[in-house]
């Protein structure tokens, strides 16, 4: 029966997960076995009582007061029981440790950004050292979204207008997915992303080198690396088919309708433009759904992005 | 109420036995015929028939849209359809089974063909207002379609902010869709309450009162109390996404969390009125398959009201992880629990039933058995999502897709077809084939549990809900699901045949078919145009098998009809009667 219910679960990753499991098999064990009892008493009665012939007389039993509370009084007392189980460890894997290290996540439509106490940001890879308490505090800068570690077992919804936090502490250095479990949008399902468990060493050298681009490589590359870092290619291929927005390939210099039926040149202020206030000027066919990076990206980095995308013709 | 059996209330009635005529040459069916006369009615029975034939069109799109999706979810990423329109296959059905067929099938549907039979009246109190809620039920219907076939929604039937006042599609007309059916149900419900308490027949008091009339009477208060903040949430909604006006948007100084309070608040009791009529139906069809006299009739009765309650109170473990306060979930989690209980109390009695009963296999009663177990599937995985911690992990997560799938659709769609089959000869006067129906009936449950019990592994294992697109380790899962989902599809295409086939050549039904002692076979199927030639009085309950038949069958004839000419050779009986109230 337990072996059912781990197959049931993910790999338990962090160190909250055992509870919550504790929990699930409890009540998976229970409900087996009434559910078993119920369907063994609807089986055995349809056939110990089938109809024998049209004149069959049954006895008159209303009601049994004894039985009655029993099948009351039992039920109460294992929701009780559960009931108590359930909010005892809610509390304890809701609370984060004061030492928490605090790493904050915006989420927008369709990425998740992670920024961290250096100021050091990295897009739908969130870092985190194994064996330390790490708690997020998240927001969002668009719809509701919902943060979701199944191997964690920790999920809190991302709001607009409020914090919302998670906490976790990973057991082993390994990878685990992220999910958005709040339905945003066409690209809902592509809102995945990855946490990586490094070492308290490797995560500190990650923090202080993983996020700095080679000030060394020529500025195309740079923006290779920026678009890949940012996310952008969820929504805009670099191959020309057209995902929820227009491709980068062929971009540059192009004449784009947009919305309200103008035709714009995409030139440099074009492309700035439509990378900081994305809703001022919508190519047509297409919704207006991309956030804005303002505030999120320089200008040192916009100019690499447009080098990368006159790469691409 | 049993108080009312004073002295001063009791006085004698001279009342017969009328024997329900066998093969009846006039019944509702055959009179005032032609569509003028159809669209125009205000016989119940007609109504019912109409909300009937919808329901049965809308389930047939909704499975459809399911169909989609599930094809869909054959492989990760694209199989035949594009993610938004995956996203808008999977708000409309939704949508659809939920306002279209789930909350009206059985109390519009059934109920309003049944209810009146079975208090022995000959209409519910306000027929034309039952004809107007038919037809505010089709305008809500008709803006839902202009809604699908305008830009569409992509919302989810939730309709959750931000997102819904961002999208785009046409959000508004399906609101407006939702919010005027929203008056159907309540008209529904208004009438329906009025009508048990003023028109049940003499001697028809609360503690004979059937069930199923108990949970119709616990859903239309639900329905009249919750029905009209759907309404108002609906019409916030619209009023932000066309004025601009910031109720639940952050960025006009709204609250989207409120936005979800608003909403379960009315779509969590919303459930109970689509579950609780279901308990009515197995109630009445378990003691009439037993043949025995119904276990616990007052603990039936009063957990329907318990639950129609409670439900009130426990839309907040909608949102769990939304972020709302830990106290907050602490309190709608032990409230979750305590719905448990009146559920699990129900179930005993309905297996107590049928302990040292004569039980008949029959199409309804399988029906019934296989409501028992897939709904207490329902109720255990109910209870796992109630306890908070696990519920952080398993919140919409394909878990819950599989919870309230096991409710609704092993519940409540399994309830309406035991019913549906129930009164299926009183409602068209024909028998279907036994044999098919069971077939069908086999095939459905095992496509069933096909379709949804690896959903319960694939969302404990992480797959979140609405999802397009999958991780690779999800696919073999989603595949035996699809297969069970087309498995049940061959099941429903059979039941369509046979049921169709029943209306054209169908066997013509006896008055009573199964040998229930409920006040509905006491009449010829189909049932006369006023349901009763007489009208009926009523001296025992409607489960008391150990009563000879002849003390069913009483009344006093009316007295435009001259009873002799029909009824020969009945004996007069002399009875005390209480009065109704």
């Amino acid at each position: 029966m337990n072996r059912f219910s781990e197959y049931m679960l993910p790999p338990a990753k962090s160190t909250n997960a055992g509870e919550i499991d504790a929990l699930f098999h409890f009540v998976n064990v229970t409900s087996v076995i009434l559910l078993a009892g119920i369907t063994i008493a609807i089986i055995y009665f349809s056939w110990k009582y089938r109809r024998r012939s049209e004149n069959d007389v049954t006895p008159v039993i209303t009601h049994n007061s004894k039985l009655e509370i029993t099948w009351s009084v039992i039920p109460l007392i294992l929701v009780l029981i559960l009931f108590g189980w359930s909010f005892t460890s809610y509390t304890n894997v809701t609370t984060a440790p004061n030492d928490a290290y605090e790493i904050r996540v915006v989420a927008k439509s369709w990425l998740w950004e992670f920024h961290y106490d250096n100021g050091a940001v990295s897009v739908n890879e969130l870092n985190v050292p194994v064996d330390r308490p790490v708690k997020l505090v998240m927001s969002s800068d668009d719809v509701i979204h919902s943060f979701y570690v199944p191997d964690y077992r920790v999920k809190a919804d991302v709001l607009p207008n409020r914090y919302t936090s998670v906490w976790f502490e990973a057991m082993e250095i390994d990878d685990s997915v992220i999910f958005c479990t709040e339905y945003c949008g066409t690209q809902h399902s592509n809102m995945d992303a990855v946490v990586q468990v490094l070492s308290q060493p490797d995560f500190e050298e990650w923090l202080e080198t993983g996020d700095q681009i080679d000030e060394d490589m020529p500025p195309a590359e740079r923006g290779e690396a920026l678009v890949s870092r940012q996310g952008c290619q969820a929504c805009h291929s670099t191959d020309g088919s057209s995902l929820v927005g227009p491709s980068f390939q062929g971009l540059w210099n192009s004449e784009r309708t947009t919305e309200s039926g103008e035709t714009i040149t995409a030139d440099e202020n074009y492309i700035r433009e439509s990378i900081i206030e994305p809703d001022a000027n919508v190519v047509e066919g297409y919704d207006n759904v991309m956030p804005a990076y303002q505030g999120t990206i320089s200008d040192r980095q916009i100019d690499d992005i447009i080098e990368y995308i006159k790469t691409l013709e | 109420m049993p108080s009312s059996e004073t002295p001063k209330n009791i006085r004698k009635l001279q009342v017969k036995r009328f024997k329900p005529e066998e093969s009846p040459k006039k019944h509702y069916l055959n009179s005032e015929t032609g569509i003028w006369n159809w669209m125009t009615t205000v016989d119940h029975k007609k109504i019912g028939l109409m909300y009937l034939a919808s329901v049965a069109i809308f389930f047939f799109v909704g499975g459809l849209l399911a169909l989609l999706i599930r094809t869909e979810l054959l492989t990760p990423a694209r199989t035949f359809i594009d993610a938004d329109v995956y996203n808008q296959v999977f708000t409309l059905h939704g949508a659809i089974m939920i306002f279209f067929f789930l909350i009206p099938s059985v109390p519009a549907a059934l109920g309003n063909f049944i209810l009146p039979l079975q208090l022995g009246a000959k209409d519910v109190a306000f027929p034309r207002l039952n004809l107007a809620s038919f037809y505010i039920y089709t305008i809500g219907a008709i803006f839902t379609l202009i809604a699908i076939f305008t830009g569409g929604v992509d919302t989810g039937w939730t309709f959750y902010t931000p997102y819904s006042a961002e999208t785009g599609g046409n959000v508004l007309m399906m609101t407006l869709g939702i919010f005027i059916l929203g008056f159907s149900s309540i008209l529904t419900g208004v009438n329906f309450i009025v009508t048990i308490h003023k028109m049940r027949a003499p001697g028809l008091t609360w503690n004979k009162l059937p069930l199923n009339l108990w949970a119709l009477y616990a859903t239309s208060l639900i329905q009249v109390l919750a029905t009209p903040v759907l309404a108002i949430t609906v019409l916030l909604l619209s009023m932000e996404r066309v004025l601009g006006i910031g109720i639940f948007d952050p960025a006009l100084g709204g609250d989207p969390v409120l936005y979800q309070h608003f909403f379960w608040f009315y779509s969590h009791p919303a459930v109970y009125i689509m579950i609780v009529p279901g308990f009515g139906i197995i109630s009445e069809v378990i003691s009439t398959f037993s043949r025995k006299t119904i276990f616990g009739y007052w603990a039936i009765a009063l957990s329907s009201l318990a639950i129609a309650f409670i439900g009130f109170l426990v839309w907040g473990h909608h949102m769990f992880t939304a972020g709302q306060s830990s106290l907050a979930n602490m309190v709608f989690s032990f409230l979750t629990f305590l719905v448990g209980i009146p559920t699990g109390i129900k179930i005993f009695n309905w297996l107590a039933t049928m302990y040292r009963g004569s039980i008949d296999l029959k199409a309804p009663m399988l029906y019934a058995m296989i409501f028992l177990f897939l709904f207490t599937i329902g109720g255990f995985t109910g209870i796992m999502l109630g306890s908070l911690a696990v519920d952080i992990h398993l919140h919409d997560t394909y878990y819950v897709v599989a919870h309230f799938h096991y409710v609704m659709m092993g519940g409540m769609v399994m309830a309406f077809f035991a019913g549906l089959h129930y009164w299926w000869p009183k409602m068209f006067g024909k028998m279907y084939n036994e044999f098919w129906a069971r077939v069908s009936c086999i095939l459905v449950f095992i496509g069933f549990n096909m379709t949804f019990l690896p959903q319960f592994v694939m969302g404990s294992q992480g797959m979140p809900r609405r999802y397009f697109n999958y991780i690779d380790q999800f696919q073999p899962f989603h595949q035996l699901s699809t297969m069970g989902a087309y498995t049940m599809f061959v099941g429903f295409i059979i039941m369509a045949s046979y049921l169709t086939y029943s209306l054209l050549k169908g066997k013509q039904a006896p008055a009573n078919p199964w040998g229930s002692r409920a006040l509905e076979w006491q009449t010829p199927s189909p049932a006369p145009l006023h349901n009763f030639d007489h009208t009926p009085v009523i001296i025992n309950g409607p489960y008391d098998y150990h009563k000879p038949m002849s003390e069913f069958q009483l009344g006093i004839a009316d007295s435009h009809h001259d009873p002799l000419d029909e009824h020969h050779g009945d004996q007069q009986v002399d009875i005390k009667t209480e009065t109704s109230a």
